[in-house]
């Protein structure tokens, strides 16, 4: 009788949090309203940020974002549309700002001529912004702000 | 006794053509004693409407998009690298098709360009990038001319769309919109100069001007 009724009150309690546990599924901020077992609509893709404005970065070894559409752009073994703007003797006439020294260097250290084969594929590192609200929001703090904390003059 | 009379017969078959032939232009450089004026006007306006339309119907028949992918080395290669840019998907549905960039509009350079594109027919049949190898390593050479091409006439083809006056550059992005002021309104460029690679894949560009 006992064990009957513990069996009774497990089964209950099973039932209890399995729907504790699809109401929080179901409520589930990131994946939306659809059930588990189906693939919900795909959000639209979003625009791509085209001011050419630079961003400021959040770290100083952050490589730098893309501030424009790259829609097309080619980078393979035969050409680097990137470097139709970036490279150094394209500068002038483009108005962007140079591909950094640090690229022209080999594993080495040494100075190569012109970008080095392992830095030549920009969007390894370097990616354009899109203009959306992120899903989850980011509380990162840059090391500035950090920092302005503890000066007398500083938010405390 | 053969070889005596192959001369001959040559010799009669030469001498009846040539009468033949003085019969002919006796009869062209005299007035028909046959016909009225008035039909021969008439038969000579129908023959050369039929003549003259199946030419431009032939011609327009070649100058199509399903004209120029008949052959694999243009539906493989570049029709298939066109169909992922914006000349052929894009958000309002205008399109151009092969013969809008490569063929000139005007109706003498036209059949200049379609002169020039004979050749092609003989690449076709001897096969020169009859595989894909064959044709990305002739890549470069075939873009060379077309750059070429688009250089010398003022990029005449792209203008056929896209129109310098009609450009509306408070809609373009800021980078667009100072590059084309700068450089396309001043003639200073054309649009090849930049736009080099939108509708097909690029070659090897070591060497190209403005390129690394």
């Amino acid at each position: 009788m006992i064990r009957s009724f513990g069996s009774i009150l497990l089964v209950a309690a099973l039932a209890v949090a399995a729907g504790s546990l699809a109401a929080q599924t179901i409520n589930s901020g990131l994946r939306g309203p659809t059930p588990l077992n189906e693939e919900g609509p795909a959000p639209p893709l979003a625009p791509t940020r085209n001011t050419a404005e630079r961003e400021a970065r959040n770290y100083p070894e952050q490589p730098p974002v893309i501030p424009h559409s790259i829609d097309g752009y080619q980078i393979d073994i035969r050409g680097n549309k990137c470097l139709s703007c970036h490279a150094r003797a394209r500068t002038a006439e483009s108005q962007a700002p140079m591909v950094s020294i640090t690229h022209f260097m080999d594993r080495d250290g040494q100075f190569l001529a012109s970008v080095s084969p392992r830095r030549f594929f920009c969007t390894e590192c370097h990616v354009p912004q899109s203009v959306s609200n992120p899903p989850v929001s980011n509380d990162f703090v840059d090391i500035d702000t950090m920092l302005g904390h503890a000066t007398p003059g500083g938010r405390r | 006794m053969s070889e005596q009379t192959e001369p001959l017969a040559q010799e009669t078959r030469f001498v009846r053509a040539k009468r033949f032939a003085l019969e002919l232009w006796d009869v062209l450089i005299h007035p028909s004693s046959v016909f009225g004026l008035g039909v021969l006007v008439l038969a000579g306006f129908v023959a050369g409407i039929i003549f003259w339309g199946g030419f431009n119907t032939a011609l327009e028949l070649t100058n199509t998009e399903k004209f120029c992918t008949g052959c694999h080395e243009m539906r493989d290669n570049v029709f298939a690298e066109l169909k992922s840019t914006i000349h052929f998907t894009n958000r309002s549905g205008v399109r151009a098709s092969c013969p809008d960039c490569h063929v000139p509009h005007d109706w003498t350079d036209k059949i200049a360009r379609k002169m020039q594109a004979s050749k092609e027919v003989w690449g076709h049949l001897f096969g020169s990038i009859d595989t894909r190898d064959k044709f990305v390593d002739r890549r470069l050479e075939l873009a060379v001319h077309e750059w070429a091409r688009f250089k010398s006439n003022d990029s005449l083809e792209c203008r056929n769309c896209h129109s310098a006056q009609s450009m509306d550059i408070t809609k373009q992005s800021p980078r667009a919109s100072a590059a084309h002021q700068r450089f396309l309104f001043t003639g200073e460029k054309t649009c090849i100069d930049c736009h080099k690679g939108i509708a097909h894949q690029l070659p090897d560009m070591r060497g190209v001007p403005g390129w690394q």
